[in-house]
């Protein structure tokens, strides 16, 4: 470890290790120096002149975000002659800001009105005419005003350094320069809105929150979002029951800023009209809202008719609902319905990945470490599309550390700019067998024993090489963690008496009870026979086959606990109260209760369901400060063999992209303005 | 033929060969020392070609006026990265035009001191950067590029030794803000001209962060006379820390306006008189622009003054570009503030706050006044945001508006005064700005 360096700032005489910039020195000696244009990860600039410094022995002003601290500086931030100089900055740069503040949406959060109440003058002395060019709509969700814009730059540091998409220019000289969208007048992109967080003004601007509300009347609440498995933490702004916004400006969760259009934007699923929002029974051939006791009384009265003439039970599981719930709904199938028939969409190979490390430690690895390991290797997976925090972890570790990235598979990706491509990992061994860590990410094209393959290969190298087998949705892992297949039982033990596949219920013609629980899984019911039960949210081809359907609550308004790709588990907090709609975990249990099994089952709360989860399965005995203060706890993995039969072909990821994520983005308007404004 | 008749008292030095015939062409240039100076240099080798430039103490012509043999010095020789030469011919600063001329009738003499820069540094690559408005000097450079291949003066293994060197021209387009160093080279590798964060410098990470030796088209045109009549010889022309001569590009109301090279410390009133033939029309001088609008201007009481750099900063002006701009009795200095601020709200890159947001409050201010639309309070504010933009920049093009607009209303006050007393001047017709 190198010394740390010693150093003046107003006095306070400070320690910092070599390299660090003076405006991190001293926001870590907690001395705010302002700055428009720095933002943490992204190439300094200097281009505000906010953070100008005095420095002994320097004639001129220094910009704290260019500066490292050096032996012996002595710095000040805080005499008269800084003070004037961020009063005329911020007064040169009111020179042709219009006053919008009442109309503008960013009033209330916007760095530039922080900034003057801290910095600026009362009155500004400017009695010119200011320049004025028009607003502009660059797609659905993003806006952008010209006089508005400040010309700090970070939307366009984080369009191209931070999402490798660089759809953001500038155009222009002087005080005519402008961002410049890539198609000319509109964008391009991902519409990950990144670029609207990162602007600290009004200028660019969200089309889907415009005019909505003021930043104080929302309530926020931080919690998972609900689409792909990366697990990123959104933070939903809510006024009167109704989620306005998402974004992640706090930087807390796994994700720090990070978030993608379904997490920003993809909450609108929630106020769709066609919620379905009471019970429905099947009455004379058709779909009638019903009572929820009339409803709960049909299923429990037929659930134990089956059960007492030894039917056969199929229960399809979600890979969205909780981890409490998924635990809870197992339970129910093997210890109250008598049945292994569980299964849920398998969209990644985790059980021969674990099975393959069996008798190692260590060897998962966690978000984070997609950001710190100095090597990664990706394949088949398109991350940008797909797991997009992954992809900016990496390539955040590519720009701040280097870090070699590698990539097979069958399409390009947007990580080929930055990284070496081979038709198969195993071209790349003198490479690898260089590097001094690794991390590997794969998705479903590797399944069985390629997955066996892969980890004897790693073996080879001369370090331990971390995994990541990807799965599709926000509890994917959560899913076959709890157990929701037909050969194995929560934690990885394998069942005695494995049951049916998802495929194999609906294509038994002599199933007489199929309980869908937050599935749309394609394919006819074969037995006609079948008393079909489906939670949802919506009327989806399997609910409108169903004879009884009970409206779920979303993970937006519930609480409970998930799981994401890397085996972090992390709570929900609920957001919205719904009128209708209940979590499913409610549904189970009132269901058992009907049946007069609540006691066996235990009480529907998630908080006591969770505890059992963790006397239950060892892998998920995670402290719970960590996750109750909005932290991710990693479950350790299950250390053994998981002896039972892989079948490869069960394994299908559903190859989600940014705008598509099932049944949720299907009714997500705003996804689907999106997907039109693409296609055009 | 040049642009202006030479004048006896001028000390021809880089510009010797103006007056020949064909003087483009590298007969011409053979027939009269041409690559002398580089054969000698490929037997001095890099040490002492430093060493003799050091000693003549020549200065960077472009404007800043950085001492040559120093900036020469932080090249890293043995860099594992390949060296560049870059010449930068975008003379943009208004009031100067003595590198067109440089390039238009001594192409070899520019092309001689990148030879020699090359052998300096153990560069084998250079580029030179032409403004975009200088198209007309493009062909003229090539074909003197083409005739040094042609002869062997470019390309591999040159005058049978193992150093080769290879030139290319690259056009600007349009940009004063690509005169400055770092934004030449970002211009250069196809991005937006906006200035670098610095350090580092170009000598250390410059084109293609590689070590990058930058200088402007009279300074390397200096190299070969210096090597020929050594370093010392040449400081002895100048003056102490000011060797050699120089170009200065003499317009206003003189009656011989034109370029002329001068030998460094030549005073300024014998510029006006015995170079520039008196002022115009007999008018009285009023004031002096001397080295590029960039520079304060000299009252006509403080234009007894060797034309050097030292003497110049000690007056709180500078040498700059060697741009100097005449003034007489009638000049409407308001309009001169205006007509400066003006060029400088057009190139502002945008980069930064107080340039791009000053200039432009500095310019409507300013053009509110001269339609007689001001107040006193203006006269206040000018001077007031004028040094606020001064030093808080991201370069110096902040500087440079800040500067000379400081010393108008400083040394004009009175002018500004009047205008609020009696309205403004009338425009003369035929130098009326539009609006």
């Amino acid at each position: 470890m190198p010394d740390p360096i010693n150093f003046t700032i107003d006095g306070r005489q400070l320690q910092a290790a070599p390299g660090t910039l003076v405006i991190t020195a001293a926001k870590q000696a907690g001395i705010e120096i302002p700055a428009f244009c720095y933002y943490e990860g992204f190439i300094a600039k200097a281009a505000c002149r906010m953070c100008l410094v005095e420095v002994e022995k320097m004639p001129k002003l220094q910009t704290a975000c260019t500066l490292p601290v050096m032996e012996g500086m002595v710095v000040r931030s805080a005499t008269e002659q800084i003070a004037t100089a961020r009063k005329m900055t911020l007064e040169f740069l009111l020179t042709n800001h219009p006053l919008d503040c009442p109309v503008c949406d960013k009033g209330g959060e916007c760095e530039l009105q922080d900034m003057v109440f801290r910095y600026g003058a009362g009155e500004s002395r400017f009695t010119e005419i200011k320049d004025h060019a028009d607003e502009q709509q660059w797609s659905p969700v993003v806006f952008y005003d010209p006089a508005r814009c400040i010309l700090c730059f970070r939307c366009v540091s984080v369009c191209s350094e931070g999402m490798g998409v660089g759809a953001l220019g500038v155009v222009n000289r002087g005080v005519n320069s402008e961002i410049s969208p890539n198609l000319h007048d509109h964008l391009n992109c991902d519409e990950c809105g990144m670029c609207i967080d990162i602007c600290p003004v009004g200028a660019l601007t969200s089309g889907i929150y415009r005019y909505k509300t003021r930043p104080w009347e929302m309530e926020h609440v931080g919690t998972i979002c609900t689409h792909c498995s990366n697990g990123c933490k959104t933070t939903l702004g809510v006024r009167n029951d109704q989620i306005v916004r998402g974004n992640n400006r706090d930087r807390s969760g796994l994700n720090g800023e990070f978030l993608c259009i379904k997490g920003r934007y993809g909450f609108d699923f929630t106020a769709n009209e066609e919620r379905i929002t009471s019970p429905l029974l099947r009455v004379n051939g058709k779909l009638e809202p019903v009572s929820w006791s009339t409803a709960l009384q049909a299923v429990a009265k037929r659930f134990t008719a089956i059960k007492e003439a030894g039917g056969t039970f199929g229960v399809i599981c979600s890979t969205h609902t909780t981890n409490e719930e998924n635990f809870y709904l197992q339970k129910f199938a093997r210890q109250v319905l008598g049945t292994n028939n569980i299964d849920h969409q398998r969209t990644g190979d985790v059980v021969t990945l674990f099975d393959a490390l069996s008798g190692t430690t260590g060897q998962l690895a966690t978000i984070e470490d997609f950001y710190k390991s100095k090597a990664v290797l990706i394949i088949g997976a398109d991350l940008s599309q797909q797991h997009p925090l992954l992809a900016f972890q990496v390539r955040a570790n590519f720009r701040h550390h280097n870090a070699r990235l590698y990539v097979t598979g069958e399409k390009p990706v947007r990580e080929d700019k930055i990284a070496t491509r081979a038709a198969h990992y195993s071209d790349l061994r003198d490479k690898l067998a260089a590097e001094p860590g690794l991390l590997v990410v794969f998705d479903d094209s590797l399944k069985g024993q390629a997955i066996r393959d892969l980890v004897a290969f790693g073996s080879t190298l001369n370090y331990p090489v971390s995994y990541c087998c990807l799965v599709d949705d926000s509890n994917s892992r959560g899913a076959i963690d709890m157990g929701l297949v037909p050969e194995l039982l929560p934690g990885y033990h394998p069942s005695n008496q494995p049951g049916m596949t998802a495929a194999e219920m609906l294509a038994n013609p002599d199933l007489d009870a199929l309980w869908v629980v937050g599935a749309n899984p394609p394919g006819a019911i074969v037995s006609t026979k079948a008393f079909k039960v489906v939670h949802d949210l919506f009327l989806t081809e399997t609910a409108q086959k169903a004879d009884v359907v009970f409206p779920s609550a979303s993970a937006y308004e519930k609480t409970g606990t998930v799981t994401n790709v890397t085996g972090e588990i992390q709570r929900l907090t609920q957001a919205l109260r719904v009128m209708g709609p209940k979590p499913d975990l409610e549904i189970i249990g009132l269901i058992g209760r009907e049946m007069g099994v609540a006691a066996q089952l235990g009480p529907w709360i998630s908080d006591k369901v969770l505890t059992e989860i963790r006397s239950t399965i060892r892998a998920y005995n995670v402290p719970l400060p960590l996750i109750d203060t909005g932290g991710a706890a990693q479950t350790t993995p299950v250390n053994g063999r998981i002896p039972v039969e892989t079948r490869p072909e069960l394994i299908q990821s559903q190859h989600d992209n940014l705008f598509t994520s099932g049944t949720l983005g299907r009714y997500s308007e705003i996804l689907n303005s999106v997907l039109e404004h693409q296609r055009q | 033929m040049p642009f202006n008749e030479p004048n006896p008292a001028e000390v021809r030095i880089i510009s010797q060969r103006f007056s020949l015939e064909n003087s483009a062409s590298i007969d011409t240039y053979l027939a009269n020392e041409g690559y002398a100076a580089f054969r000698k240099a490929l037997e001095m080798g890099p040490e002492a070609i430093i060493e003799e430039l050091k000693a003549s103490s020549l200065r960077g012509r472009g404007g800043a006026g950085f001492p040559t043999g120093l900036k020469w010095s932080f090249v890293p020789r043995t860099s594992p990265k390949p060296k560049y030469i870059m010449v930068n011919a975008d003379e943009s600063e208004p009031g100067t035009c003595k590198d067109r001329l440089l390039m238009q009738f001594d192409p070899h003499q520019l092309l001689e001191g990148m030879l020699i820069g090359g052998v300096a540094v153990d560069s084998h690559q250079g580029y030179i950067y032409i403004r975009g408005e200088y198209r007309y000097l493009i062909p003229i450079v090539d074909k003197a590029i083409e005739e040094a291949y042609a002869k062997g003066f470019l390309g591999d293994n040159l005058l049978g030794t193992k150093f080769s060197f290879h030139v290319r021209t690259h056009t600007g387009a349009g940009a004063y803000e690509c005169g400055e160093e770092s934004a030449l080279l970002e211009s250069f590798e196809g991005k937006r001209g906006i200035p670098r964060i610095r350090p580092p410098f170009p000598a250390v990470s410059g084109a293609y962060q590689s070590p990058t030796l930058l200088n402007n088209v009279e300074t390397f045109s200096s190299v070969p006379a210096i090597l020929r009549m050594g370093g010392a010889n040449y400081a002895g022309l100048g003056t102490p820390k000011n060797g050699g001569t120089r170009m200065l590009c003499l317009s206003g109301h003189v009656n011989k306006p034109g370029v002329y090279e001068v030998p460094l410390g030549f005073p300024m009133m014998r510029v006006i008189e015995e170079l520039g033939g008196g002022m115009r029309n007999g008018k009285k001088l009023k004031a002096v622009i001397p080295g590029g609008s960039s520079c304060p201007m000299l009252k006509a009481e403080e234009c007894d003054i060797p034309m050097d750099y030292d003497s110049l900063a000690k007056a709180k002006s500078m040498l700059g570009s060697g741009g100097m701009v005449v003034l007489d009795e009638d000049t409407d200095m308001v309009r001169v503030a205006l007509r400066i601020m003006r060029f400088y709200q057009h190139e502002s890159c945008g980069w930064c706050i107080p340039c791009r947001e000053g200039t432009t409050w500095l310019k409507k201010i300013l053009t509110r006044f001269v339609d007689g639309m001001g107040n006193e309070n203006d006269i206040v504010m000018i001077g007031d945001l004028s040094k606020n933009m001064l030093g808080r920049t991201f370069c110096p093009l902040g500087d440079a508006a800040a500067m000379p607009t400081i010393a108008i209303i400083e040394k004009f006050r009175n002018e500004f005064e009047e205008y609020l007393a009696n309205g403004p001047r009338a425009a003369v017709p035929q130098f009326a700005m539009a609006h």
